[in-house]
């Protein structure tokens, strides 16, 4: 784990800004120590995000060996179409995201604040979408979890156990998401004061890791949910 | 070994560079209060952790006498003298409040001995105290990777500690502190209770991921010039495999803390047969961290042993690799394992692979444990009190792991399963283990953290007490298990009462041994002698720092020139060569 500080373009015009005076930690060696050792410990931060999912997969994939039908059942009544555009939605902001990052370490820092701003309103569209065309209209049809189900056409006992599965998933990756915007919305206002640069970008580039794994994550949900019959 | 005599890395940069020791006031009560609150001082937080650690091990402590308290005798129904039936026993009924008998007391204080003494005690235990204070120190740092982490990880730690313990004050869980479903999702009316018990549980999970983390991290990044992988002391290689650990495991249990919540508030389903769950999946989650969480608890004692059984027998640590090498063994076999919890409840094919996988747990350890005594060998062994608990700790964590195979048998686990047995054999490793090291590692490192010398003599009353009293609370119970006496119970039949009466007298005496140390800290704190840098002739790097060390560690960054256990070739830093003098025919490794 070698960083990267890109010579190119490491200067901007105009008053000083915070970033190119930024200090090391005083027990640090060297920045780029202190670079490497932040990368090293979001990549565990990651790791556990992984494991904390794998256990919600974990008990997806044992209920539906249980309940085969009654998954089949549950995925019919998602509209793919909705949660093929969310794919894209996140898929996109992942893209803007990694260029801000780029264009901080180039120090294009109007481009980097711009790419963040469509980044959190991918994510707020995501929200928006689940909220207002799924969560809503399920939840008020009585598609509910557990003992909250209260649909009058299930086809099979075990949709609540699905409905469990599906809000705990998804809901556990919108507050991930919700965090996400928490994360940006910082990072924007931290970036349009001067604080990253292409000697400062640890934080914006650790964001952008935690927004991949978000966006990963759901790149597991989208298929397991809607796709498979 | 022998690349130990490295010269790596650059002179040292900083001049003499003193602020003072870390325990110097900055004026006031109050800036002293704001001062350690906002801290982000690794040995400031080590000793925020160690005491609230320890204020929570008294309320475990007293827990525990509470249980041993009510089963002194049993609950029996008898018609005396006067021909008036009476219930005696009962021994709790006392606190009994609203309807309540002294066996839900004692349920309660059953399930609170066993979640704070894991959850709240041991799991963040060793590493978070003792590990948050040497670990820097011993790898030559001036603090771990991420300071401000590290102090957030001891407020959600705290914050997490006082929503499990409201559930207490509010009356309390009964459901054990494994919270088996469907027990915990049904009963108990007074939901909120156990959402608080569980919500806490899930807090600390954080803690204990935000020091892992870090000391991964910090362990990676921050080792002193000259410093390689096996030139670290063992307590590092020890406290980075439990880190590892912490990161992978505990996650596991965010979810499944989760799953019970939303099980508990919204009939999820999941765990609940009714519709459609399997309890025993609740029992695999659970087990999937809640074994790997054991090393959690063990493998930093391996670390304090292998620093004080170096230090005090001045003896070069026998096979380094192998007993570094043990605990990175420990750390992977014990992802495999879980299964072993669920003997009775699974299938027998799926049973019997996890028994043998669990005997491999037995291959690192046993390893470990040969390579201390191999270390005491010829020894110059000093009889002090963290001596004394390091051979305490040998004679206790031997009897703890050798009765763990008729565990992992499956025709013996048959009839031993959930007896008192078992919970001897958890007492043995995790007390007999990880608490007589932490108190070896707090006498061996108390000197250092505070500047003062503990009293000897009463120290080492502490330990015979401490010691005595373990085994005689403890050794009966597995007798009384092997001959049928169920865990848990809160009355049993006449036949047990002998054993019970031993035990409950057993956990006086470790009582009165642990009074005996809290009389010797306080009494060192407040008239200790100054201990000097390097009381006992220590190698490891901490041993270079002054005592108490300086807010920075050291006036110099450390560079390494010797092994952390060159005891036979080199003389301890701060010391007289007289004191210390060196065998005449080193004895080369
Ligand atoms: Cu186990």
């Amino acid at each position: 784990m070698s960083s990267i500080h890109p010579s190119q373009g490491g200067k901007i015009d105009g008053p000083v800004l915070p970033h190119d005076s930024i200090e090391k930690g005083h027990h640090w060696r060297t920045k780029d120590d202190e670079f490497d050792a932040g990368k090293l410990g979001m990549w565990l931060f990651l790791g556990t995000e992984v494991l904390l999912f794998a256990g919600l997969f974990c008990g997806y994939a044992i209920m539906r060996m249980k309940y085969p039908e009654a998954f089949a059942n549950g995925s019919h009544y998602l509209d793919w179409r909705w949660g093929a555009l969310n794919t894209l939605v996140l898929l996109w902001s992942s893209y803007t995201i990694a260029s801000a990052i780029r264009h901080t370490q180039l120090g294009n820092r109007g481009w980097a604040t711009i790419n963040l701003v469509i980044t959190w309103f991918c994510a707020l569209f995501f929200i928006l979408i689940k909220f207002t065309f799924e969560y809503g209209p399920k939840w008020a049809e009585g598609k509910r979890p557990g003992v909250l189900f209260d649909y009058p056409y299930a086809q099979h006992s075990m949709e609540p156990m699905w409905w469990s599965l599906y809000y705990a998933a998804t809901g556990i990756h919108a507050s991930h998401v919700i965090i996400g915007m928490g994360l940006i919305g910082w990072l924007i206002y931290k970036n349009m004061r001067g604080w990253y640069g292409p000697k400062n970008y640890l934080a914006m580039e650790n964001v952008g890791l935690y927004w991949h794994i978000v966006d990963l994550i759901w790149i597991f949900l989208f298929p397991l949910l809607y796709l498979i019959h | 070994m022998s690349s130990l005599d490295t010269h790596a890395g650059a002179a040292p940069q900083l001049g003499g560079d003193h602020h003072g020791s870390y325990l110097t006031s900055k004026g006031g009560l109050w800036a002293d209060i704001a001062n350690w609150a906002t801290t982000v001082d690794h040995k400031k937080i080590g000793v925020m952790y160690l005491t609230a650690l320890l204020i929570l091990f008294f309320l475990g402590g007293v827990m525990a006498l509470a249980v041993r308290f009510e089963l002194l005798e049993p609950t029996r129904i008898i018609v005396n003298q006067a021909g008036e039936t009476v219930t005696t026993g009962q021994r709790l009924a006392f606190l009994a409040t609203d309807g309540a008998t002294a066996s839900n007391i004692y349920n309660r204080a059953m399930t609170l001995h066993g979640a704070i003494m894991t959850f709240m005690f041991i799991v963040p235990g060793i590493p978070a105290s003792l590990g948050n204070f040497f670990l820097p120190l011993m790898i030559g740092a001036k603090d771990v990777a991420f300071p401000k982490l590290n102090l957030g990880s001891w407020y959600v730690y705290v914050f997490g500690s006082l929503f499990a313990l409201a559930s207490a004050l509010v009356g309390g869980i009964d459901t054990g502190w494994t919270l088996y479903t469907p027990y915990s999702t049904m009963t108990d009316a007074d939901h909120w209770r156990l959402v608080a018990m569980v919500m806490g549980v899930f807090i600390m999970g954080f803690a204990s991921i935000m020091t892992g983390l870090n000391f991964v991290v910090t362990v990676h990044k921050l080792r002193a010039p000259g410093m390689g992988w096996f030139d670290m002391p063992l307590f590092v290689w020890a406290i980075y495999a439990t880190a590892i650990i912490q990161v992978l495991a505990t996650p596991v249990i965010g979810i499944t803390t989760l799953m019970l919540i939303f099980e508990r508030l919204f009939n999820f389903g999941l765990f609940d047969p009714r519709l459609g769950g399997d309890p025993v999946l609740f029992q695999h989650f659970f087990w999937f961290y809640s074994h790997p969480v054991v090393y959690i608890m063990i493998l930093p004692a391996f670390g304090v042993i292998s620093e004080t059984i170096t230090c005090h027998a001045r003896k070069p640590i026998f096979g380094y690799k192998s007993v570094a090498f043990a605990s990175l063994g420990i750390a992977a076999v014990s992802f495999i394992v879980w299964g072993h919890h669920m003997f009775t409840s699974q299938g027998e094919l799926t049973a019997a692979i996890f028994s043998f996988l669990t005997f491999f747990v037995a291959v690192p350890t046993a390893i470990k444990v040969f390579n201390w005594i191999a270390t005491l060998y010829k020894g110059s062994i000093v009889f002090n009190t963290p001596m004394l608990y390091t051979l305490g700790f040998l004679f206790l964590f031997t009897i703890g792991g050798l009765t763990g195979l008729p565990l992992a048998t499956l025709s013996t686990d048959m009839h031993l399963h959930d007896s008192y047995y078992v919970v001897a054999h958890f007492h043995y490793v995790m007390f007999g283990g990880t608490v007589i090291a932490l108190l070896a590692g707090m006498h061996h490192w108390w000197p250092k953290m505070f500047g003062k010398m503990y009293a000897e003599r009463p120290a080492q009353l502490g330990f015979w007490l401490v010691f005595l009293g373990f085994n005689v609370t403890f050794f009966i119970q597995f007798i009384m298990g092997a001959h049928g006496m169920p865990r848990r119970y809160a009355s049993y039949p006449d036949e047990y009462q002998w054993m019970h009466l031993i035990s409950t007298v057993g956990s006086w005496m470790l009582l009165a041994g642990f009074l005996v140390h809290l009389f010797t800290f306080i009494h060192s704190l407040l008239q200790g002698k100054p201990a000097g840098a390097n009381p006992w002739g220590g190698l490891t790097l901490e041993w270079h720092a002054d005592s108490p060390p300086d807010e920075h560690n050291f006036a110099h960054e450390p560079i390494v020139k010797h092994g952390p256990y060159d005891y036979d070739t080199v003389v301890p830093p701060h010391c007289d060569p007289a004191d210390y003098p060196l065998p005449e025919n080193p004895h080369k490794h």
